[in-house]
Order: structure tokens, then C-alpha cells, then sequence
């Protein structure tokens, strides 16, 4: 066991899959010499040449395409994207060509590539650089969208993302890569699917993704000092997303909190309780929450940056809401 | 090449010229829907230049990829005029089991790796393939068929930048027929001459006749062994025309009479077949024959197949979204162990 950042694992996960299979390549801004702007491919040039972890030009949509042609014949190819709010640039490729091709081919061709990029706010990164998306990736039929938590699914995910035959996008979170968590030095994998019960409570639900599953494990520590016990569910997938897990933590607490950290119209949250109401509305107490960002740009200031986010505060009082106490 | 495999390319020309119009019937009869874009008078470009690469699927064949426009390209790659024709039908047993339809051919056991209908998308597609090919070794080139119209996207330039850093075995074919839908070239592109576009780019690139199949296959020959050989992209532009309208649906009057009858003078399947008859490999009646032949072969083979193959179903909807039998291990279930 060894305590690993969340930029490790992903690198450590790299370096296995490219080692283990020739045609595991990787590509994107920066990602060669310079390593990567999280450091996610540090090493990696050095170590397997310039031909197998390739530093593109800034054309997200072309190499992107081109990741997906090279998938197409038989190639797996890792391409990071340097920022989420980047990958609109890449968005005809990915939604038109890469998650329908194995459906207009009638199965025939596919794409197993996997796209890594954060998404999230960071600090005063303002309107162009906060994007999320999640939503919009999850919407499209044909694609996987995955959003590991820390570095055991960073890592884990990865690698099974390499060797799915889907093509995956995983949503990682400029504020994670520094995460450490204790991993084993085997090797080992995450499944794409399937959300997860990170901590065990009784009285209420605090789903859920990406960086705001912290937001809800801080949420439920406070309201420990408050009697109140909250189970934490982390997502982990968005595209399937596991309604099977929700309805179970449900049934248990009656009630819900969902995080997510894009804004809200047409968001997670509004997928997520729409599967609660369709799945065990009569198991609900009282009404569902969502936290969510404000319905604006990611404003640079500061202040209103921090008032624009969800913050662990925020899912704490809409714990309180739903339970009744405020 | 010998006389046997020239009368075999006339033969295919007309087949694809048939083709195309027994769609264009079989659209009228409500039998095909969606868009359908005809090939008719670009033959020359598909058939000539595929005829100099390797084909017939494999990892030893090239691989083909182009836009809407793409029975033919499929057709000459190999893929099987049946499936074809059934895809076009919307059949379970068409090449992309009746998915895709007429913009979306694909045949991987023909290396044709499909027809894309976003404008432009296919060029860095093209480019993986190349680079699939190049990292694997397998000496094999990717060949990517494209408008003049397509050559204003992004993806145009950003892909024969990294076409040439990256030295990608690639050929990109532009089929220049000067019309992207109803706008001429003129009104919407700054320079006629398409291969003057990537000079830029340090990439080889040449302009040639696209309805004279000799001229077609001399220059792609050239084309085609430079990109193997040196495993370099090449552009090659064709030009070419069109003879139908872009689409079933097309706003006519952008053209003239006398434009429209300036180039069916210049009917590829005429120039070859007069150079094939003057040069007494063939009459005027084998001509005919082989005319008969190919409606027949259409109508009593191709065209009953796609009529009596059975539409997919409905229970499988879905099928195809994503992988039918997917791995355990890759997808779950989610075991809290690792
Ligand atoms: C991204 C995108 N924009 C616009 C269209 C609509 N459209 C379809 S075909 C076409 C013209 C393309 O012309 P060209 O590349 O010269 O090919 P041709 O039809 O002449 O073979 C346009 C504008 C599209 N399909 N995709
Ligand atoms: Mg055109």
C-alpha cells in the first residue's frame, strides 16, 4: 500500500495499460514533454516516446477525431483534454462521430477511446475556464461518462475505461489531482459502473459525483454532531447511471440531498430525483433537494465565485431542509 | 493493366452509374427515405483511385472513409451491392444493419470505415486511421474522399497540419465538382484550386482531370505509392462535376443549362468507353450487353435482396448503443474490493 495523488494514479494507471498493450497510446496539449498540465503523463514521454504519448497542436476537434479514427482500427487511445471547457471545441467529433459510430455501423465499428478531462471550478478561473458539462456529456446516448472521486477510481477507472470498448469520458476536477488515498501496488480495477455507498448512514441520502461527493462527506460529518445520521452515495457513473443503488439508499432514509456542482436546469439533480420519483416516490418523507451552482457564467470575482458554487455548507443546510430542522 | 481489367472498370462504371439512378427510382417509389446524394459523374474519382490502392478489406487493404456522398466509394472498397442497397432500404441486412442508411455506410470487413455527414469530420478520422496503420505497421494507407466544400472547415486545416508533423500515411482525395450544395466555389472559397490550399502545410499536392479514369489512375498511382512508400499525406484534387442535384431535394437554377451541358460532354463513362471501342477492345453492342447486364444483375439480384430482407427489429432498438456483450470485469457490477 502506498498513499498516491490523485495525478499518480491516473499516470500510474497510463503507464500500466501502455506497458501491458502496444496500442494504448496517449495525446493531448502538452501531455509529452511537458508532461501535462496536471502532471497525469509525467514520465510517460521519456519512458515510451514521443510516437505513443503525443504532444498535439491546439485542434481538440481534429485530434480528437483523430483519436477516435485511430480507435476505429483497432487502436486505444487516452486523450486528455486539457479543460472540459475545451472539449466544446471537440463536441462534433465526440457526440456526431465517436458515440454514434458503433450505432450507424449496425455494431459493425467501434470507438474505444477514452477522453480524460477536469471539469469544475477551481479559484477565480471565471466564466471561461469554470465549465462542467456534465450534464451535456450525459445526455448523449452512445457514450460513457465516469467522475471518480479520488485516486482508487482515478486509477481503477482508467484502466478499465482503456480496455472497455465503449468510448469513455471521464470528468475529472482541477481541485482532486493533489486527493491522496492509500492504494495497493497491484494491480487492480474499477468497473465503469455501478455508484458506490461511501459511507453508511440511516436518516438521510447526500448524493453525489465528482468533487461535490467531498462536498457531501463533509456535509454528513456535521451533521453527525447533530445526531443526525447521512449515508453519502458517490454517482461514480453518469452515463448509466445506477437508479438500482439510489432506490435501495432511499427506501432506507426517506429522504435526499442531491450535489452536483453545474447549474441546475437540466442538470444531474434533475435526472437523479426524477429516477427517485419514478422508482420509490412513496418511499420519500419529504421532498427532495437538489444543491446546485447558481444559474449564471462562473463569475471571476471571488466572492461571487464562492456564492455561485455549492459549497459543503450548502448541502448541509439542504440536509437540514429535507429533514425538517430549518 | 490488362484489357480483361479494363472492359471489368468500364463494366464497374456502369454498374455504379445504375446504381445510383435505381436509388434515385426506388427514392421516387418511397422505397429509400432520409437524404440521398447521388454519385452520378464523379465516377471516375472513386473508381480510378481506389482502383490503384489495395482493396478488399483486411490488413493488408487500405482503408476508405468519406462524407454522405458514399455508395460508390463503399461499393468499389467492396462492399457487397446487396448490403449496400439493402441499407439504403433500411434493412436488418444492410451494411450498417439498416442504422445508418445512405449517409452512413460502413463495411469494416471491406476496410470502408464509413460515410459521415457532418461536413469536414471525416478528414481527422482519416488521420487516425493513418496513424492506427502507421503505428501497427501494416504498411497499409487510409484514403479519405472529400468535397471542395468541406475544405472551409477547421478540421480541413488542423488535420493536414498534423497530417505533415506527424508524416501520417494519408491520402486526401478532393473531389472538386465546385459546388458545396448550391453556392459555387467562386462565392464561397477564396482560391478554385483546392491544392493550393496546403501548400502551407508542407504537404505534396496536385491537380488533375476527374473524368478521365486513365488520368484518375495515373495520378493517384503516384499519389498512392508516395504515401505508402514514405508514409506521408498527399492531397490530390479532382475536378469534377456532378450531374444530379446535391441531394433529392436541391434548389436547381445555381447552375446553368450550358455549364451543366459543357460537362456532360466530358461523361467519364463515355470518355473511357470511345477510348475502349477505338482502341477495338470492345464494340458498341458489348457495350449494350453489358448495360443489360448490370440492370439485370441490379434488378433481379440487388434490388429483390433489399425488398425481401426483413427490417430490424424493434425489441432491438437499442442494440448497438454501446457494447452488446461487454466485459464483467470492465463494467461491473461494482464489488467493494481492489
Ligand atoms: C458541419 C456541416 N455543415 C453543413 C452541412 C450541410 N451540407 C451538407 S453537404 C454540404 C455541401 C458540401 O459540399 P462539398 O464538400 O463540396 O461536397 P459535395 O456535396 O459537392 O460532394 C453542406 C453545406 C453539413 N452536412 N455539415
Ligand atoms: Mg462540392
Amino acid at each position: 500500500m502506498a498513499q498516491l495523488a490523485y495525478w499518480e494514479a491516473i499516470r500510474r494507471a497510463h503507464d500500466e495499460e501502455m506497458t501491458n498493450d502496444p496500442l494504448v497510446f496517449a495525446m493531448g496539449e502538452d501531455i509529452g514533454v511537458a508532461g501535462g498540465t496536471y502532471k497525469a503523463t509525467s514520465g510517460l514521454y521519456t519512458k515510451y516516446g514521443a510516437e505513443r504519448v503525443i504532444d498535439t497542436p491546439i485542434s481538440e476537434n481534429s485530434y480528437t477525431g483523430i483519436g477516435i479514427g485511430a480507435s476505429m482500427v483497432g487502436m486505444r487511445p487516452i486523450i486528455e483534454i486539457m479543460s472540459i471547457n475545451f472539449a466544446l471545441l471537440a463536441l462534433d467529433t465526440i457526440v456526431n462521430a465517436a458515440a454514434k459510430i458503433r450505432y450507424m455501423s449496425g455494431g459493425r465499428v467501434h470507438c474505444p477511446l477514452v477522453i480524460r478531462t477536469p471539469g469544475g471550478t477551481a479559484h477565480q478561473l471565471a466564466a471561461q475556464h469554470s465549465a462542467r458539462l456534465a450534464r451535456m456529456f450525459m445526455s448523449t446516448s452512445g457514450l460513457r461518462v465516469v467522475t471518480p472521486r479520488g485516486p482508487i477510481d482515478a486509477y481503477g477507472m482508467l484502466k478499465s475505461a482503456v480496455r472497455c470498448n465503449d468510448p469513455v469520458v471521464i470528468i475529472e476536477h482541477e481541485r482532486m489531482y493533489n486527493i491522496k488515498e492509500e492504494m495497493p501496488d497491484t494491480e487492480f480495477f474499477r468497473p465503469l459502473e455501478g455508484a458506490e455507498i461511501v459511507r453508511k448512514g440511516e436518516d438521510i441520502t447526500l448524493i453525489g459525483y465528482n468533487y461535490s461527493v467531498h462536498l457531501c462527506l463533509e456535509a454528513a460529518k456535521r451533521l453527525e454532531k447533530d445526531g443526525v445520521s447521512a449515508e453519502v452515495v458517490d454517482l461514480r457513473s453518469l452515463k448509466p447511471i445506477d437508479r438500482e443503488t439510489i432506490r435501495r439508499s432511499v427506501e432506507k432514509t426517506h429522504r435526499v440531498v442531491v450535489a452536483e456542482e453545474d447549474e441546475a436546469p437540466v442538470g444531474v439533480g434533475a435526472e437523479i430525483i426524477t429516477g427517485i420519483m419514478e422508482d420509490c416516490f412513496f418511499a420519500l418523507d419529504s421532498q427532495p433537494v437538489r444543491i446546485h451552482a447558481a444559474d449564471v457564467p462562473v463569475p471571476y470575482n471571488a466572492q461571487l465565485e464562492k456564492a455561485a458554487i455549492p459549497s459543503a455548507d450548502d448541502v448541509y443546510q439542504g440536509a437540514l431542509k429535507v429533514l425538517g430542522k430549518i | 493493366m490488362t484489357d480483361a481489367d479494363k472492359k471489368r472498370l468500364l463494366r464497374e462504371m456502369i454498374f455504379f452509374r445504375r446504381f445510383e439512378d435505381r436509388t434515385f427510382e426506388a427514392y421516387m417509389e418511397r422505397k429509400i427515405g432520409g437524404f440521398l446524394h447521388l454519385y452520378s459523374g464523379q465516377e471516375a474519382v472513386a473508381t480510378g483511385v481506389l482502383e490503384m490502392a489495395k482493396m478488399g478489406g483486411g490488413d493488408k487493404a487500405d482503408y476508405v472513409i468519406t462524407g454522405y456522398r458514399d455508395h460508390v466509394h463503399a461499393l468499389k472498397a467492396g462492399a457487397p451491392a446487396r448490403e449496400v442497397m439493402a441499407e439504403l432500404y433500411g434493412k436488418e441486412t444492410g451494411s450498417s444493419r439498416g442504422r445508418g442508411g445512405s449517409m452512413h455506410i460502413f463495411d469494416p470487413t471491406a476496410n470502408f470505415m464509413g460515410g459521415y455527414a457532418l461536413v469536414g469530420q471525416p478528414f481527422p478520422l482519416a488521420a487516425g486511421l493513418a496513424l492506427g496503420c502507421k503505428h501497427k505497421k501494416t504498411n497499409q494507407i487510409a484514403i479519405c474522399f472529400l468535397g471542395d466544400g468541406a475544405n472551409n472547415q477547421g478540421t480541413f486545416h488542423e488535420t493536414m497540419n498534423m497530417a505533415s508533423v506527424w508524416n501520417l500515411p494519408v491520402l486526401f482525395v478532393c473531389e472538386n465538382n465546385m459546388y458545396a450544395i448550391g453556392t459555387h466555389i467562386d462565392r464561397s472559397t477564396a482560391v478554385r484550386d483546392q491544392y493550393k490550399r496546403v501548400c502551407g502545410y508542407n504537404m505534396k499536392a496536385s491537380q488533375h482531370d476527374g473524368m478521365d479514369i486513365d488520368v484518375v489512375m495515373k495520378a493517384a498511382k503516384t499519389a498512392v505509392d508516395y504515401v505508402r512508400k514514405e508514409s506521408k499525406p498527399y492531397f490530390i484534387e479532382f475536378m469534377t462535376y456532378r450531374f444530379r442535384g446535391h441531394s433529392m431535394s436541391d434548389a436547381k437554377g445555381y447552375r446553368t443549362k450550358e455549364e451543366e451541358a459543357e460537362w456532360e460532354k466530358r461523361d467519364p463513362i463515355n470518355i473511357y468507353k470511345a477510348r475502349l471501342i477505338e482502341a477495338g477492345l470492345i464494340t458498341d453492342a458489348d457495350v449494350k450487353k453489358m448495360q443489360d447486364d448490370v440492370q439485370n444483375e441490379i434488378e433481379t439480384d440487388i434490388i429483390k435482396f433489399a425488398e425481401q430482407s426483413p427490417e430490424p427489429k424493434v425489441a432491438e432498438l437499442t442494440r448497438y448503443v454501446l457494447d452488446d456483450n461487454p466485459d464483467p470485469r470492465w463494467i461491473g457490477p461494482l464489488q467493494n474490493k481492489y
